[in-house]
Parts: structure tokens; C-alpha cells; sequence
């Protein structure tokens, strides 16, 4: 076991891979060169070569539709999008492509693609350096759509991605890059796609969260079992498509108190999916009403450190105050 | 009628008496599939169905210079030309159009004309325009960095060209040098859009320019014409010297789908002046002049095509649909290995 951060654990993960495995391909804006603007691959277009190491033109539709082609030719590209922020004119190459080739082919065509991308705010990224866009592909069958959030599963579960045969969306918040450390096993050891995580356990509620707001969940839970015993079980989503709904469910039915927490704005969300698969499927199982706590419904993350600040916790210390008054609800 | 004779001789090109008749017979049975596919929409028996009729030359001019089975097709909605060359049934073709469980582009998924067969290595295709343009880009990356000795062609309308995704894969293969062919079937309008609204100038091959790789303008109703400068692209490709782009001029003679009609946006002026250079005429008086078939030839293949898609039409349309509940497979893969084909 080696302590990493986040970055370094994907860092590290990628280039075992590509070792590995010479049908791996990097493909992205300054993936090259400059080894990325979060320096993954800094010298391994010298050392892959620059037909594995691809800097591409500023254009994400190409990025991801060459990519596309690539997987579909016996690679395995894994294509970087700079900034979540910046996928969006990929949006019709991921959706109406990647995502349908299996299911509009009968089964005949695969799509064994990884498109990374940081997402997320806090770290004064304003409007288009902060965005939470998992939501928009979870809806998308036939994609699958990951966020871990510590250094081990970044790690598995991107083996598990590159070794996926379909289409997979691999978010890395960018707030946990350096922030967040912890223990990396030695070895290619995969954590496999579609499972949700217990990250801490407890008996008094289940708190829900998935990206860094876990992270903010945890520190939460563990002050109030410090101030008050309270203990609480937090669930890490890891991968919001498909959807384990079976641990969440199975761990609100034995504490019988539910919230969910999510970074991006709240209408909408993951979240919601979330809690209404809780509502749907445990309903008599609760004591109290599900709690749920998402980004406020403006159009994006500002710049001004206050109004960042107002955006990541509306309220201060939101999380651990609602999660005090569910457990005594 | 008057038809002008295809300046090349076949033989210039390396294509023997049975390679042009071969290609005539394909043309024709695009002609006839088409006719036969569009009366089984009129008849309530195929709900929709893309009609070819006018690009039948170009497509099969330039599919010719492809080896079936070595080189990767991506063809667009319209090209049932390019996949009848590529080996395509009229049988299959049928299953489609009927939206049959045993369809190869899909399984009765998809809208008829969105090609895919595995096997015949036609890539599998979408309904949004030109995304299929940086999947040849992709696909002829790995060919290259892959060593095999194949090349990409993608067919495309002159309304493709408008799109960012066009542009970004073809920006990518002239980059890369890679081994892919464009081929683009100018018929002048993007649905209804002509194409002076669509762009201002007059060549599409002018584009090529901006990308580093050769534009090549050659007449659409021409088959040999077409063949031959696909012919030059793909010895290109196939010698390491990266793509080409191909602009067939040619002309819809009929509406865009069999839900469109063309006499809200065309003359019919304009649509008679266009069939007067039909390339199934056109080649037809060049095989009749070059002595390779005479009119009893033609009318003899004429009458075993009908017959062959007759009875490829009735055995597709007896064929099985697929069951219901298989529309919940093939969301993801169904073997760890992805190989659920």
C-alpha cells in the first residue's frame, strides 16, 4: 500500500495500463506537450510515443468522435476532455454515438471508450472551470458514468474503465485531486464499475454522496459522532450509471433515516434519482422524511470567493446541521 | 435523350468488359430496389424509406475502387449503392426497410438505410449528420498505428459539410495523414436548403485546402470518372500519403425521404433537366458504345434483377420480426469480452 492523492493514483493507474497494454491510446488537448494542464502524462509522449500520446486540435466532437472510431477498430482510446465544462459540444458524439452504437447495432458493434474529465467547483474555477455535468449523461443508457472520490477507487475503478467494453465517463472532482490522500494498493487491482461503497458505517442514518461532497459528508459524521455519538453511515455512490441501488437501499432499511448530497444544482440531479428510488422502494422503512441537499439552482458556480463559498454550502455548515436534525428527527 | 459517352475507356483504368457490367448491374439494382422499396411505401407496407435515385453512379463508381472485406465503409443514409458494392443483398437490404429481426444493420432498431454489417465492414450508422466523419478519422488512425493495409472511405451530402464534426475530422486526418477517402455526393441541397445558402462557394473539394490533403471535383453521373479518381484516392491512402477528398456532383432526382416533397423547394424544370444526365443512362450508352453489352443484354439483366428483388422483397417480408421484449438487449455488452454480437 502506497499514500497518494487522487491525481497521483490516476496518474499512476493510467500509465501501469498503458504499459500494460499497447491498445491504449491518450487522446486530448494538451495531453502531449505540455503532459496535461493537470500534468498526468507529463513525459509520457516520450515515452509511450506521440502515436499513443495524441495532442489533439481544440475541438471536443473530434476528440471524442475520433475516439469513437478508434474503439471501434480494436483500440482502447481514452480520450481526455480538459474541463468537464468543455464537453458539452461532445455532447451528440457521446450520446447519440458512443452511447447508442452497441444498441443500434443489434449487438453487432462495441464502443470500448474512457472519456476523463475533471468536473466540479470550489476551487475558483467560476462559471466554466467548476460544472457538475454528471447528471446530464446518467440519463443516457448505454453509457456508464463513474465519479469516485478517494485515491483507491480512482484507481480501480479507471482499470476497470479502460477494461470496460462499452462507453464509460470518468469524473474526477477536481477539489479532491490534491486534497484528498489514501492508502493505493500495489498491483492493477480493478474495483469494479456499478457498486456503490460503504465508506464509514454506522446505525443511525444513511448519508448518501458521491464526488467531494462525500468527503464533506464524512468530516460531517465524524464530528457528530465526536459531539454527540450520533453515528452515522455514509454510502459513496462512485458510480452514478448503472446505479447500486441495492447498497443504498439495503443500508437505509437498517437505519431507517435517509439524506442525499450532491455538489450540482439540486432540480434535477443525481440526487433526485436518488431519493426517489429511496422513496419508491423504502418508504415504510423510514422514520423521517428524506433529507435532500443540492447546489442551489443557479446557472453555475461564481468567482468571488463569498459567492463560491455561498454556492458550496448555502447555509455554514449545512451538511452537518441537517444531518444533526435528521438524527434527532 | 441525350446522354454524352464517359470520356475514360474502362480499360484505361484497369477494369475489365465483366468489372463495368458487374458495376452496371449494381447500379441498376439500386434503381430497381429503390422503385421497389418505394412502392412498398406507398403501398402502408414500409413506413419509410430513403431513396437513392439520381446518386446511384457516384456511389457505385467510387465504392468500386474498395476492397470488400480489407477496407472499412462508413456510408451515409443515402448510399444504397455503396453497401449493394460492398456486398450488401437486396435480401438484407429488405430486412431493413421491413425493420426485420434478422436485419444486419440493426435488427429492425434503426430506421431503414442506417448501414451496418460487421462482417462486410460497413461501420454502424446514425441519423445526425456527418458524425460518422470522425469515426473514418479514428478508425483509419488505428489502421495506420495498427500497420494493416486497409482504407477508410466515408460517403457524406454536400449538407454534411456544414457541420462541425465534418470539419473536425477531416481536420484530424490531414493532420495524422491517415488513410481515409471522403467522398461527398453534391446534389445541391440539404433537404431544401440549395447550396448557396449552405456555403459560398461553389466546390466542396475547395474545402480540402484548408485541411492539407487534395480536393478532387469529378462528375457524379460519370461512373468511370468516379471510379477512377476514387481509384487515384485510394492508392493514395494505401501508399501512405493521407486522404483525399471527393466531390461528386450529382442530383436527387427524387424527394429527400419518402416523407419529403421536393416540388415545395425544386422546379420540376430543374428535377427533368437533371434525369436527362441519369448515370444509369449515361452508363448504360456507354456499355451499349463499347460493344460490352448490347440493348437484349440489358433488357435480359433488366428482368433477373426485377425477378431477384422480388423475391428478396417477398422472402424479407416473410422473414420474422423481432420479439418484443429483445428490446431491452444490447445496452450494454452482454459477454465481459464485449464480443455479444
Amino acid at each position: 500500500m502506497t499514500e497518494k492523492n487522487v491525481v497521483t493514483a490516476i496518474r499512476d493507474a493510467l500509465h501501469d495500463e498503458m504499459v500494460a497494454d499497447d491498445r491504449i491510446v491518450l487522446l486530448g488537448e494538451d495531453v502531449g506537450n505540455r503532459g496535461g494542464v493537470f500534468r498526468i502524462s507529463v513525459g509520457w509522449m516520450e515515452e509511450f510515443g506521440e502515436e499513443r500520446v495524441i495532442d489533439t486540435p481544440l475541438a471536443e466532437a473530434g476528440i471524442v468522435g475520433v475516439a469513437i472510431g478508434m474503439a471501434m477498430h480494436g483500440m482502447l482510446p481514452v480520450a481526455e476532455i480538459q474541463f468537464a465544462d468543455f464537453i458539452h459540444p461532445a455532447f451528440d458524439q457521446i450520446v447519440s454515438e458512443a452511447a447508442r452504437i452497441r444498441y443500434r447495432s443489434n449487438g453487432a458493434f462495441g464502443c470500448p471508450l474512457v472519456i476523463r474529465t475533471p468536473c466540479g467547483g470550489g476551487i475558483h474555477g467560476a462559471l466554466y472551470h467548476s460544472q457538475s455535468i454528471e447528471a446530464f449523461y446518467a440519463h443516457v443508457p448505454g453509457l456508464k458514468v463513474v465519479m469516485p472520490a478517494t485515491p483507491a477507487d480512482a484507481a480501480g475503478m479507471l482499470r476497470a474503465a479502460i477494461a470496460d467494453p462499452d462507453p464509460v465517463l470518468f469524473l474526477e472532482h477536481k477539489k479532491t485531486y490534491r486534497a484528498v490522500t489514501g492508502e493505493v494498493a500495489e498491483g492493477r487491482q480493478m474495483v469494479p464499475l456499478g457498486g456503490a461503497d460503504v465508506k464509514r458505517q454506522g446505525t443511525d442514518l444513511t448519508c448518501v454522496s458521491y464526488g467531494y461532497a462525500l468527503h464533506t459528508c464524512l468530516e460531517a459524521a465524524a464530528r457528530l459522532h465526536d459531539d454527540e455519538g450520533i453515528s452515522v453511515e455514509v454510502v459513496d455512490v462512485r458510480s452514478l450509471a448503472p446505479l447500486d441501488t441495492t447498497t443504498i437501499l439495503a443500508s437505509v432499511r437498517a437505519t431507517s433515516k435517509a439524506m442525499v448530497v450532491y455538489e450540482d444544482n439540486r432540480t434535477y440531479g443525481a440526487g433526485a434519482e436518488i431519493v426517489a428510488t429511496i422513496a419508491e422502494e423504502a418508504m415504510f422503512d423510514l422514520d423521517a422524511p428524506i433529507v435532500r441537499i443540492g447546489g442551489p439552482d443557479v446557472p453555475a458556480m461564481p468567482f468571488a470567493t463569498p459567492l463560491e463559498h455561498y454556492f458550496m454550502e448555502p447555509e455554514p455548515d449545512q451538511v452537518y446541521r441537517r444531518m444533526r436534525d435528521l438524527a434527532h428527527a | 435523350m441525350t446522354t454524352q459517352v464517359a470520356p475514360t475507356p474502362h480499360g484505361a483504368l484497369g477494369l475489365g468488359d465483366d468489372d463495368i457490367v458487374a458495376m452496371y448491374r449494381i447500379v441498376l439494382t439500386a434503381r430497381l430496389l429503390d422503385e421497389a422499396a418505394l412502392r412498398q411505401n406507398r403501398m402502408g407496407r414500409a413506413p419509410f424509406v430513403v431513396p437513392a435515385e439520381g446518386h446511384e453512379g457516384c456511389q457505385v463508381g467510387t465504392a468500386w475502387a474498395m476492397r470488400p472485406g480489407t477496407d472499412v465503409w462508413l456510408p451515409y443514409y443515402r448510399d444504397g449503392g455503396v453497401v449493394l458494392t460492398a456486398g450488401m443483398t437486396p435480401y438484407e437490404i429488405f430486412l431493413g426497410i421491413f425493420a426485420k429481426a434478422d436485419d444486419p444493420s440493426s435488427g429492425g432498431r434503426q430506421m431503414p438505410s442506417h448501414w451496418g454489417h460487421r462482417s462486410l465492414g460497413i461501420i454502424t450508422g446514425s441519423s445526425p449528420i456527418a458524425t460518422q466523419v470522425p469515426h473514418a478519422a479514428g478508425i483509419a488512425y488505428a489502421i495506420k498505428y495498427r500497420q494493416e493495409d486497409a482504407v477508410v472511405a466515408c460517403w457524406f451530402g454536400d449538407g454534411a459539410t456544414s457541420e462541425g464534426d465534418w470539419h473536425e475530422g477531416l481536420n484530424f486526418a490531414g493532420i495524422h495523414r491517415l488513410p481515409v477517402i471522403f467522398v461527398c455526393e453534391n446534389n445541391h441541397y440539404a433537404i431544401s436548403v440549395p447550396q448557396s445558402k449552405q456555403m459560398a462557394i461553389t466546390d466542396v473539394a475547395d474545402r480540402a485546402a484548408g485541411y492539407g490533403f487534395p480536393g478532387v471535383v469529378v462528375d457524379g453521373n460519370d461512373v468511370l470518372a468516379c471510379y477512377a479518381a476514387m481509384k487515384q484516392a485510394h492508392d493514395r491512402a494505401r501508399a501512405g500519403e493521407g486522404p483525399t477528398l471527393i466531390e461528386c456532383k450529382t442530383y436527387r432526382f427524387l424527394g429527400h425521404t419518402s416523407d419529403d416533397d421536393d416540388k415545395t423547394y425544386r422546379s420540376r424544370d430543374e428535377v427533368a433537366e437533371a434525369r436527362h444526365h441519369d448515370p444509369l443512362h449515361v452508363f448504360g450508352h456507354y456499355l451499349r458504345e463499347a460493344g460490352v453489352l448490347d440493348e437484349a443484354g440489358m433488357e435480359q439483366m433488366r428482368a433477373a434483377v426485377k425477378s431477384e428483388i422480388e423475391e428478396a422483397l417477398a422472402a424479407a417480408w416473410d422473414a420474422p420480426d423481432p420479439e418484443p421484449e429483445s428490446a431491452l438487449r444490447h445496452v450494454f455488452a452482454e459477454d465481459a469480452d464485449g464480443s455479444d454480437a
